[in-house]
């Protein structure tokens, strides 16, 4: 039997509905070593602002029980740099569609489970028969204040390459520039419809978790224009050295993810489901087929892998192949039908 | 090119209080890893996720074998002090840059490494002494020696109880046997790598110090581990080196310590 696994993003095609988290990837060559990334739903860069950032010192990163925190700053060497080697490498890298005016998602039918890594490679290789669907880009975007965010966007407007936008308003680690922006309805509401007004491509605001109630922020975002949202950022934590008596960061504070917040994020994904109409792309612990799949049956069209990538390169592929071979298992004809099932 | 190998545990012998050698089967890595690269070696229990970077200490590309000698700093060296043999060991390598050894060619090297700084140390002096260069290899320890007899070049020793050679610090070793070079290869703690940048700058002697730095991919890809570098740098258009990418390897005047 053949299934589907390709989702539609505010009208972005995605061959499957697994992308990498910003971040954890940089923008994929590093992990190219390990993997053809033809194999993506999308690649997501890490966080770009216009201009580059230093991030903080370090320690910027300790382990906890089944995850970690961080605290990077945003560290990007800015829109120029990215767009002239980051965005040039994924687009010598990443095939294009096999047939960009788009043949209709109900033709498409690819990745035979037992033969995921071939099917994978046919529609990496434009293959129309298996979708023809190429890996998508999802730019990061970060900014200290609405100007720079709005900066940085008009300046992707002109990039082919970048397909969808993901707006972190919900970095913990940076005061301006995150988590500023993401925790205030009204002002989640305010720059959601600036950017949206300035933005060329679809835009997903990157929702935090550290709110009281993060249906009411995804709701926002809704209000201003969003044309996804994706969460969840990591919720901000501390460590503590014992025995030097020291904070475990610099930073003191930094963000948890890894599989220790995965139910909070399920939970989260959950509610902003049933909070808004815009697609709810779900991340947060993600390490298996299993874990991906119970965010999409709370109502994720798509999910993003992130730490998981740190204990294992390929770990993205295993979720892929692992969704593909559940679909086969349970005899399910479309990825689509599981959206939100619960 | 970097690999995810499944390494076969060889043999894992405790060679000094704590500190434990262990010889894995692992082919890829072996044959194309050199002096001063380093392995992620990564944990069983999936509760500790991030991997630990193990310097190589000595690479056997014909027989495939590697090996790696670790002091046990917490949960995640205990467990690899507990290897077997035929155990398997999860690794990714090899990584981050190595001493690039051309640059000692028909020099006078000095090769330093303080406790634990040791292991990536004697594979380079291996391989300079391989090529008959002239290398003193410069040992550091608190109290207890080990590797110290598998040097296969003059070696000096110091000691901070005084138990063995000079009492004091590696430059202190130096200093007493009135020992000069023209190029510095060293590792260890970063007093002693910050006192030998301050000799080597006072002396004008080429020096490269490997560094040490929290990281959670080990590629490249995260920017956990940076150090801060006196200029800016290519990749991250800021004043930040990656330690596991752009070093650990790095020149002593590139990096502020
Ligand atoms: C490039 C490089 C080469 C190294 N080579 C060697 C070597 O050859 N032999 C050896 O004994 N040690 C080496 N170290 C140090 C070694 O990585 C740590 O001792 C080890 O990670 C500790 O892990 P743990 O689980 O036992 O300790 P824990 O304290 O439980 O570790 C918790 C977390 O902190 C990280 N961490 C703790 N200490 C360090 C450290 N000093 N450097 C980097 N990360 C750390 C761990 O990787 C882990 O993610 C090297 C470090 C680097 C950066
Ligand atoms: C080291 C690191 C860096 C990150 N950098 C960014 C970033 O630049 N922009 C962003 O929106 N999210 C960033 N994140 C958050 C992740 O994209 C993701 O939302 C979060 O880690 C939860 O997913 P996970 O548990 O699968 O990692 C970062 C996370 C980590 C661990
Ligand atoms: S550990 Fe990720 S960039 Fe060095």
């Amino acid at each position: 039997m053949t299934h589907n696994m390709s989702v539609d993003i505010c009208g972005v095609k995605l061959k499957n509905p697994v992308m990498t988290a910003s971040g954890t990837f940089g923008s994929g060559a590093e992990f190219s070593e390990f993997f053809d990334l033809n194999r993506l739903g999308a690649v997501v860069t890490k966080g770009v602002a216009s201009v580059p950032w230093a991030g903080n010192p370090v320690p910027r990163i300790c382990e906890t029980p089944s995850g970690m925190l961080n605290a990077i700053g945003l560290q990007n060497p800015g829109f120029e740099v990215f767009a002239h080697r980051d965005l040039k490498f994924l687009s010598e890298t990443l095939l294009p569609d096999a047939d960009p005016a788009g043949s209709g998602l109900e033709d498409i039918a690819y990745a035979d489970a037992g033969n995921a890594a071939e099917a994978g490679a046919n529609a990496a290789a434009g293959n129309p028969a298996n979708g023809g669907i190429g890996t998508k880009v999802v730019v990061n975007v970060c900014g200290h204040s609405e100007e720079e965010y709005i900066d940085c966007v008009e300046k992707l407007a002109q990039e082919p390459r970048a397909d969808l936008l993901e707006i972190n308003i919900s970095c913990p680690n940076v005061r301006e520039g995150g988590i500023a922006f993401g925790t205030d309805p009204k002002g989640v509401e305010r720059i959601t419809a600036a950017i949206r007004k300035a933005a060329r491509q679809p835009v997903i605001m990157k929702l935090s978790p550290n709110v009281t109630s993060i249906a009411e922020i995804a709701r926002a975002a809704e209000a201003g224009g969003a044309d996804a949202v994706s969460l969840i950022n990591t919720l901000t934590g501390m460590k503590i050295d014992v025995e030097r008596r020291t904070f475990a960061l610099a930073n003191r504070t930094g963000g948890l993810s890894g599989p220790a917040i995965h139910p909070v994020a399920v939970r989260m994904v959950y509610e902003c489901a049933h909070a808004v109409r815009i697609p709810v792309i779900g991340m947060g612990g993600i390490q298996t087929a299993e874990d991906a799949l119970e965010m999409i049956l709370a109502g994720a069209c798509a999910v993003s892998v992130g730490t998981a990538s740190f204990h294992d390169q390929t770990a993205v592929l295993s979720v892929i192949d692992g969704i593909a071979d559940y679909l086969q298992r349970h005899r399910v004809p479309d990825i689509r039908d599981l959206v939100g099932c619960l | 090119m970097k690999y995810r190998e499944k390494a076969t545990v060889l043999s894992c012998e405790e060679i000094g209080t704590g500190i434990f050698s262990l010889r894995l089967g692992a082919e890829q890595i072996a044959s194309s890893a050199s002096p001063g690269q380093f392995v992620s070696v990564y944990s069983r229990d999936s509760a500790r996720l991030l991997p630990r970077p193990i310097s190589v200490c000595e690479a056997d590309a014909e027989h495939g074998i590697l090996r790696l000698v670790f002091r046990i700093a917490g949960k995640g060296t205990r467990e690899f002090s507990r290897c077997r043999e035929g155990d398997q060991l999860d690794l990714a390598g090899p990584l981050g840059n190595g001493f690039d050894l051309s640059v000692a060619q028909g020099k006078r090297v000095f090769v330093i490494g303080g406790g634990i700084g040791i292991p990536p140390m004697l594979g380079t002096a291996k391989c300079l002494a391989a090529r008959g260069q002239n290398v003193t290899a410069v040992l550091g320890y608190r109290d207890e020696r080990f590797l110290a007899d598998e040097f296969p070049c003059r070696t000096v020793i110091a000691t901070e109880d005084g138990s063995c050679g000079t009492r004091g610090n590696v430059l202190d070793a130096i200093r007493e046997a009135q020992l000069d070079a023209d190029v510095i290869f060293a590792c260890g703690p970063t007093p002693m790598l910050r006192a030998i940048r301050q000799y080597s700058m006072d002396r004008r002697i080429l020096c490269w110090l490997s560094m040490e730095e929290k990281m959670a991919c080990g590629i490249g890809a995260c920017l956990s581990c940076v150090c801060r570098s006196t200029d800016i740098d290519a990749h991250s258009q800021v004043r930040n080196k990656r330690v596991c990418t752009e070093g650990p390897v790095f020149l002593a005047t590139e990096i502020e310590l």
